[in-house]
């Protein structure tokens, strides 16, 4: 007799083989007891632990999703000009890894402490950044005037690079590419006009779209700030 | 008058954000655990939640109305999560190990049903085995997974989500379930020994 196969009592455990396959294990001693082990294993595994959300869970959620949310975008989010701004900070930190490492020069500073300035310091660009894409991602392009948008997109432009090449110095090939992606977002802004068409919105917008920008930008600001912080 | 899911979604898609509010709430639960089982640790869940939300939003037009929207959520969820463990992999980080604390709670709930000392020992020995198994399947091996065995999606429905053929998809599965297997094998082993 042809005995089953691993495969074939997977999927007769998910209800997915013919009837053949279900009839032969019933009547074979021997592929009934290989499917007993299976399912064992695979019962104990359903258990798995999940941590636990109460009835006001929705609700929280919801609470945390609206800003984000175009219909109920609070309308001042350009007038905290200061979060827009390239941050001094970053700038001095950008400028200190980018020296040290040209000149090849053992400042006295340990490569942790190099490395947690400039952690912190891409945090802080791609909170930047995360602010412009939402900005652009919800915008429409019948009311725009985007000289704001624009001017922005420039200061951090030159931020990028600067990190990106830090970030390549220091070998962080990951946070490399992802300013490289996020530099293509700020050139079209940058070097478009003022007033953006409904087509060159549209285009921005699904580069943004099409690359999960901001979802990789929200996870690596995340990962980025603690990894910093813990250094 | 309660909506259903489908009539919230057509007004959601309509602009109407208490339609898209009734949603949000009725399934956050549910996106959760299904966050939590493909990547492991509640930071990232919490992200994907809010991300699959926004993605939602964003694609509710593109809903059709006679699908089940519980299954083209969950499909956009489990995309978020895909992309969420690739990122990761990219990063080259290691995964935040989950907390212990949700491993005792399922012991002590295991051992509260059936207090027989095997049980006991082999969920524990299960308990610590599970997560790191998870974690060595590939992306696409641990979404097939937890869609066919925790949401019970079907192979065709695995298939959609991923964006790949049946029989791909059928493979995803059955390499998840071996590479499991192995791991956890030895739990009874030594629990029969
Ligand atoms: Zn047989």
């Amino acid at each position: 007799m042809i005995h089953l196969e691993e495969e074939q009592l997977v999927h007769a455990y998910y209800g997915e083989s013919d009837s053949l396959f279900k009839q032969h294990i019933e009547q074979c001693p021997d592929c009934r007891a290989a499917y007993q082990r299976l399912k064992e294993i695979l019962d104990s595994v359903t258990g798995y632990p999940v941590p636990e959300r109460n009835q006001a869970y929705g609700a929280e959620v919801w609470a945390r999703l609206t800003p984000h949310l175009p219909l109920a975008r609070p309308p001042a989010v350009w007038q905290r000009w200061w979060v827009l701004g390239p941050a001094f900070a970053a700038l001095l930190a950008i400028a200190f890894w980018a020296g040290v490492l040209t000149e090849h020069r053992q400042a006295g500073i340990s490569v942790t402490a190099r490395q947690r300035v400039l952690l912190l310091a891409i945090s802080d660009h791609l909170e930047r950044s995360q602010i412009l894409l939402t900005e652009l991602s919800h915008a429409n392009a019948e009311h725009a005037d985007f000289s704001f948008e624009r001017t922005t997109a420039r200061d951090l432009l030159t931020e990028n690079r600067l990190l990106r090449e830090s970030a390549l110095r220091a070998g962080d090939i990951a946070d490399a590419g992802l300013l490289d992606e996020l530099e293509r977002v700020f050139l079209n802004v940058a070097n478009g006009p003022a007033t953006l068409s409904a087509n060159d919105l549209e285009q921005i917008q699904q580069r943004i779209e099409s690359e999960g920008l901001l979802f990789k930008v929200r996870i690596t600001r995340t990962d980025a700030r603690e990894k910093g912080q813990k250094l | 008058m309660e909506w259903t899911d489908a009539q919230a979604a057509k007004q959601a898609s309509k602009g109407n954000q208490q339609a898209f509010r009734v949603l949000v709430e009725r399934h956050s639960r549910a996106v959760f655990r299904l966050a939590f089982r493909m990547t492991g640790n509640e930071q990232d869940a919490e992200d994907v939640v809010q991300e699959t939300f926004l993605r939602v939003f964003k694609q509710l037009h593109t809903f059709d109305q006679r699908a089940a929207f519980g299954t083209w959520l969950y499909r956009i969820s489990a995309n978020c999560a895909l992309d969420l463990l690739r990122a990761r992999k990219a990063r080259n980080e290691q995964q935040t190990p989950r907390g212990d604390e949700a491993a005792l709670h399922w012991l002590d709930h295991v051992a509260a049903r059936d207090p027989s000392p095997e049980r006991v020992t082999r969920s524990r020995q299960i308990a610590g085995m599970l997560e790191p198994a998870l974690n060595r399947l590939s992306e696409v091996e641990r979404t097939a997974f937890v869609l066919r065995h925790y949401e019970g999606f079907d192979i065709a429905q695995i298939a959609e989500a991923l964006g790949v053929g049946a029989g791909a998809a059928k493979h995803s599965v059955f390499r998840a379930v071996q590479k499991l297997r192995r791991a956890l094998q030895p739990a009874w082993e030594v629990g029969a020994g």
